[in-house]
């Protein structure tokens, strides 16, 4: 089957949602071909809002549908979700305890061809030290569509940290999702490559098979959401293995690296820990995202290279 | 269940009640933050008679209700008024008038800024400056798509902004999207008291024509003294007719309305203000009210 596109899974599966929940609305800031809801626009356009090129009134506006009892689903890309519009989303709908959806998409190398200014590799680590939100990143469609359907029927909101890109299927169709509940895709003995989003699950089930070709065991751990974040399985797994690798698409400040870190300090795992991610110092820069996951070490070679440099 | 507001201009008999409620929500207010010592006294006294001629007059509302399903919603964005809020909506019955000392203390109801999760009756969280007034405009949306009430009126969400928050790019942001999308079920406020923290909004960063601007975005503007309840409610009134274009209504206030002792000062926006001070301001107040009275203000 040919990988099909995030986006037009998130597309598909508002649509869906939409047909039995009146509340279920679209907010975009001029970035509806790009994030995909066309679909919805058509099927429901009394629903579907367009602010402009106006990301704070984008969460602004979301917020307010939301206190009048809407279910927003409010897009951009991910820097500007994060970066440009986190008071708003922080105050206006988090700390105003409402119901919504932000949806930052081209996550970190994702990014590609619109480069440094547009590549989000801290909006996990900013989203994080929200309270109470929920921080999801899918790793196939299906994924995706769990995330639109948990997101619609939680209380509070949520993040969700959507590559638009076609990614291949890992789940079936209508699989069961969780936030704080990780997939286990692979269960080895000698490492634990703890992964987040498509690109990177993708690498990380990659690196396993790697390193079994070398007679290494990896667990393989797709963490499905940040916040909450699965720290059973991580610890499990932990310390099955004694070794962990973090796997993100983005610094590795702040966001599944840190996270980790911070489970197996606090229950002296006596684990060691490699971090995958741009490094801490470094912003994000132009290219495909072929060439910008190789140049800030994102892929399988160098996943497997940190685990076998705790061997 | 909200019952329909008054389609007609205020009589005398009712302009005397909203001013007796005006300097009851007045005390009030000042009471709660002479309780702590300090506040933001200058924005909440310019805005109490808005504040009145809204929950008392044009706001579908039902304080026995606060979450009823046909209510308009009320946005205060410049939330830093909260205390004068706070004071209107004890006035109103939603709040048990004792809370008022409250106001700012550990473990409070009445926070400084506005707290939907924490006060009767507050229907958004505010504080950061052109956030509320972005989210109003989400909030006219969303009433909008409701739909009008069975009695076919629709409810309306109302916001008052500052003059000082009108810096915030958020504010503009909201107001295209309010005039693209022709909510006009949404009346807003400009507290224009001319100060911000800073200095006179002169000297921080120019207005220029408010009214212009407004209609400049697509709005309906008027500009009214904003301490004349007659020529507010008249304005109000105006505002509920138009059709198509949301409604800015600019208040020429004086900061610190009512406070001699810093009446239209820029320090008098979060100052010091106690025991001593509250006395010689509720003998002001009485005195200006008794003076109104006798010449049938």
């Amino acid at each position: 089957m040919a990988d099909r596109e995030m986006r037009a899974a998130y597309a598909q599966a508002l649509v869906a949602l939409a047909a039995d929940d009146r509340r279920i609305c679209v907010v975009e800031a001029d970035l509806a071909k790009a994030t995909g809801t066309g679909p919805f626009a058509k099927a429901y356009p009394d629903r579907f809002f367009n602010v402009g090129v106006a990301e704070a009134n984008l969460v602004g506006v979301a917020s307010g549908l939301a206190a009048t009892g809407k279910k927003p689903f409010a897009a951009t890309f991910g820097c500007f979700a994060s970066r440009r519009a986190y008071d708003q989303f922080f105050l206006s709908a988090n700390y105003a305890g409402l119901n919504v959806t932000l949806v930052g998409t081209d996550p970190g190398v994702t990014a590609a061809f619109n480069g440094g200014t547009h590549m989000p590799l801290e909006d996990l680590a900013l989203m994080r030290a929200v309270p109470g939100l929920t921080i999801v990143e899918p790793a196939d469609p299906s994924a995706v569509e769990a995330a639109v359907r948990e997101a619609a029927a939680s209380d509070g909101c949520t993040y969700i940290r959507l590559q638009r890109k076609p990614a291949p299927d890992i789940y079936p169709a209508g699989e069961a999702f969780k936030a704080g509940e990780a997939k286990v895709l692979a269960e080895g003995g000698d490492v634990l490559l703890v992964a987040l989003g498509a690109l990177m699950v993708g690498e990380a089930r990659k690196a396993a098979l790697l390193l079994k070709a070398e007679g290494l065991a990896a667990t393989v751990l797709d963490l499905y959401s940040l916040a909450p974040i699965d720290r059973e399985a991580v610890l499990k797994y932990a310390r099955l293995t004694g070794r962990v690798v973090s796997c993100e698409n983005h610094r590795v400040t702040g966001g599944v690296g840190s996270a980790v870190a911070e489970i197996l300090a606090e229950e002296g795992v006596p684990a060691k820990l490699r971090r995958i991610g741009a490094g801490a110092d470094e912003f994000g820069e132009v290219g495909t995202q072929d060439w910008l996951a190789e140049r800030f070490k994102l892929t399988a070679p160098h996943i497997a290279a940190a685990a076998k440099s705790m061997m | 269940m909200t019952k329909n507001v008054p389609e007609t201009p205020a009589s005398q008999a009712e302009l005397k009640e909203l001013a007796a409620r005006a300097l009851a929500v007045r005390k009030g207010c000042l009471e709660s933050i002479a309780s702590l010592g300090v506040g933001h006294i200058g924005g909440s006294m310019s805005v109490v008679e808005a504040l009145v001629a809204l929950y008392f007059r044009h706001m579908r509302l039902d304080p026995a209700d606060a979450k009823a399903a046909d209510r308009d919603l009320f946005v205060l964005s410049k939330g830093h008024a909260g205390p004068a809020l706070y004071a209107t909506l004890a006035e109103k019955g939603y709040l048990d008038r004792a809370l008022l000392p409250t106001l700012n203390k550990g473990g409070t109801r009445l926070p400084s800024h506005a707290d939907r999760r924490l006060t009767p009756g507050v229907d958004m969280s505010t504080g950061s400056l052109g956030q509320g007034f972005s989210a109003a405009s989400g909030m006219a949306l969303g009433l909008k798509m409701d739909g009008p009430r069975p009695d076919g009126t629709m409810r309306r969400c109302w916001a008052i902004i500052g003059d000082g928050e009108s810096d915030e790019g958020q504010v503009w942001e909201a107001a295209a999207f309010a005039a693209h999308y022709k909510l006009d079920n949404f009346i807003a406020f400009t507290d224009f008291n001319k100060y911000q923290i800073d200095g006179s909004t002169d000297e921080v960063m120019r207005l220029h024509d408010l009214v212009a601007k407004w209609e400049a975005f697509g709005w309906a503007a008027l500009r009214v003294d904003g301490h004349d309840l007659a020529a507010l409610d008249a304005a109000i009134l105006k505002a509920r007719g138009m059709k198509d274009r949301p409604v800015m209504i600019v208040l020429d206030t004086v900061k610190a309305k009512g406070i001699p002792a810093f009446e239209g000062k820029a320090e008098s926006h979060n100052a010091p203000f106690g025991a001593a001070e509250l006395a010689t301001t509720l003998a002001a107040l009485d005195a200006t009210a008794e003076k109104e009275a006798q010449h049938g203000r």
